[in-house]
């Protein structure tokens, strides 16, 4: 045990020691959910925006100043009536212009509610939908804070576009499962592999097979770090969701946690297997990326849905273990599913898992007795 | 130099299939001495050397290797001997002590003995304020040397040297050498092979081996004499050629 602890301590140093490694180990993931879910949901942040504010009282001030001091919007013009709204448009510069009504504290105070224009550009949809949106979301916050203040009716800004505000959830935060999917493969199969074909390659397998750990011993050593690692990933990925995206696990987080474990045990049974077949890291690289990540990508549903797909790669999907990984996480994290919800896609998992490790302790063996090349 | 043999060696024969890698050999290698195992590529050295090591199970023979039977018991032979190889001279992004710490943790010291044996053995190499640097900021010769002094670290019986001095130059291949007495001064047996036929001349006895076979084991000079040349290098070329001519 003490041997193997020596042995794992080193390829701790050696992961800690690469920048080149820790890059793929932790900026990838975090450089994929950014990119993932941008590309998705395209948030604003110092959006230009013009007002009109034809009120001049303390409320539509206010609003003002509240607008402009938050991060999603720039106000780049003030704007003194309708005929400049159109201009300011065509300039490129803003993308939305916020209309105040008169008499804005007046009416809110007598009616209890007034109601501010949105005028948002229409040529970039979702642009629109979404500067819309957080403007409707700053004004109610403020008509919320009013409530407060003035204790007798409840006064109401009213915005006269619709709160378009990711009505479809579901099908928007899809890309988190994936990209654990894909993380994990990439960590757990193919740095594994690449990291045992190095030793084989500088020589240093040798001289480890030489010494009185045993070869499970050696296996166990070089993946172990990276079973850990793969697991602070998954963490960083959902609190990543949660914070950045607002996507809470639905479901167990115990629950998601130990599927994860199962899905990075079948990637290490599979990288040692690639180990195994490959001489060099180039071939181990390759392999995987081919063989793993690709089908990840493409036949997980990930991206393209598996319904919407010829009937053979729906077949050949079958046979890959990110299409069941990806539904188990889906249902956990966005359905809130359980185990009994899931327990079929486990169990194939788990047959795979087994499969593999078996199959590369096998191949393992039989390489050692052909002569470690 | 004292007579306990160390490894014993009886009709040890390895096959892969139908063909035989080696052919009956027999040999001892005794206790603090530098045995040179001499060999064309393919006269099957890696074969007996995986064989001494643990890593391979003969197909018949007897090889008892520190006491203990390969054949029976490989795993508690690799705790009593020490390797180093060419090809691989210690890992280049850890620094000299993480190197040593590695090695004294596999081969099952504590850091409690492995700590003050790292400040000796850097004193005597000279190499104290290299504690914590990089290895592959190291030239090639000190590494070379450095991983001998890590390969006998945990006090083996045998150390096995798989060409160690390849691709070093001669003021290193001396020292390596110097090294390599010193060790053995101190009763560690010394299993070592070479293409550079100089070095040779430096073992107390050489075995050279040609297609499985033994065919020739004595101390240099007694082989020089027996075959009237003037160097193992052209004993070696006169032993090995007419086989490898017929092939």
């Amino acid at each position: 045990m003490k041997r193997l602890m020596a042995f794992i301590r080193k390829e701790f140093l050696h992961i800690f020691r690469d920048y080149r490694t820790l890059i793929i180990l932790f900026g990838l993931p975090a450089a994929q959910i950014l990119i993932f879910g941008y590309a998705v949901r395209t948030d604003i942040t110092n959006a230009g925006i013009a007002v009109l504010d034809n009120s001049r009282d303390e409320v539509s001030r206010d609003l003002i100043l509240k607008l402009d001091a938050s991060e999603f919007f720039d106000i780049k013009y003030y704007l003194n009536s309708y005929d400049e709204i159109d201009p300011a448009f065509r300039k490129g510069v803003i993308k939305a212009a916020v209309v105040f009504p008169e008499d804005m504290a007046a009416r809110l105070t007598r009616e209890g509610n007034a109601t501010v224009s949105i005028i948002a550009d229409g040529s970039e949809a979702n642009n629109a939908n979404l500067v819309a949106g957080y403007t409707s979301a700053i004004l109610n916050e403020y008509s919320a804070g009013m409530t407060k203040a003035v204790t007798s009716s409840m006064p109401v800004i009213n915005t006269d576009v619709r709160m378009f505000f990711n009505p479809n959830l579901e099908s928007h935060f899809m890309f988190v499962p994936g990209v654990i999917t894909l993380i994990l493969i990439l960590i757990s199969a193919l740095m594994t592999s690449v990291t045992i074909v190095r030793e084989k390659e500088f020589g240093s397998m040798e001289v480890l097979l030489v010494s009185p750990l045993k070869p499970w011993q050696i296996i166990v050593g070089k993946v172990t770090p990276y079973f850990f690692l793969s697991l602070v990933d998954v963490i960083v990925i959902l609190l990543m969701a949660w914070f950045v995206f607002g996507l809470p696990v639905r479901g167990s987080i115990a629950l998601l946690i130990s599927e994860c474990m199962l899905y990075i045990l079948l990637g290490l049974s599979i990288g040692t297997l690639v180990s195994t077949v490959a001489r060099k890291m180039e071939n181990a690289i390759f392999i995987s990326f081919l063989g793993l990540m690709l089908p990840s990508l493409l036949l997980s549903g990930f991206i393209f849905p598996i319904e919407n797909m010829p009937k053979i790669y729906d077949i050949v999907s079958l046979f890959l273990p990110p299409r069941w990984f990806v539904e188990i996480i889906r249902a956990i994290m966005i359905k809130g599913a359980g185990i009994s919800y899931v327990w079929k896609e486990t169990l194939v998992l788990v047959a795979m898992t087994l499969f593999f490790m078996v199959l590369s302790a096998r191949k393992f063996k039989l390489r050692l007795e052909e002569g470690g090349k | 130099m004292e007579t306990t043999k160390v490894i014993e060696v009886e009709g040890l024969v390895k096959k892969f299939g139908s063909f035989v890698a080696n052919d009956h050999l027999t040999f001892d290698v005794y206790k603090g001495e530098i045995f040179g195992f001499l060999g064309a590529n393919g006269a099957g050295k890696t074969t007996a050397i995986r064989i001494l090591c643990g890593l391979s199970r003969p197909t018949a023979g007897k090889v008892m290797v520190a006491g203990i039977d390969a054949a029976r018991q490989p795993e508690e032979i690799k705790k009593r001997i020490g390797y180093m190889s060419q090809r691989f001279s210690l890992y280049e992004d850890l620094t000299v002590t993480e190197n040593i710490e590695l090695y004294g943790g596999i081969y099952g010291m504590t850091m409690k003995e492995i700590r003050p044996r790292i400040a000796e053995l850097l004193d005597r190499l000279d190499f104290t304020g290299h504690a914590d640097t990089l290895i592959g900021s190291l030239p090639l010769g000190l590494r070379q040397k450095l991983a001998f002094a890590v390969a006998v670290f945990h006090n083996p019986g045998i150390v096995f040297l798989d060409e160690p001095t390849s691709g070093v130059d001669p003021i290193t291949r001396r020292q390596f050498w110097e090294m390599i007495y010193e060790t053995a001064a101190a009763g560690i047996t010394i299993f070592v092979t070479t293409h550079y036929m100089d070095e040779a001349e430096y073992c107390d006895r050489v075995t050279i081996m040609n297609e499985g076979r033994i065919v020739a084991l004595d101390t240099p000079s007694a082989l020089r004499k027996q075959y009237g040349t003037s160097s193992v290098e052209e004993l070696f070329v006169k032993i090995t050629r007419p086989q490898r001519e017929r092939i």
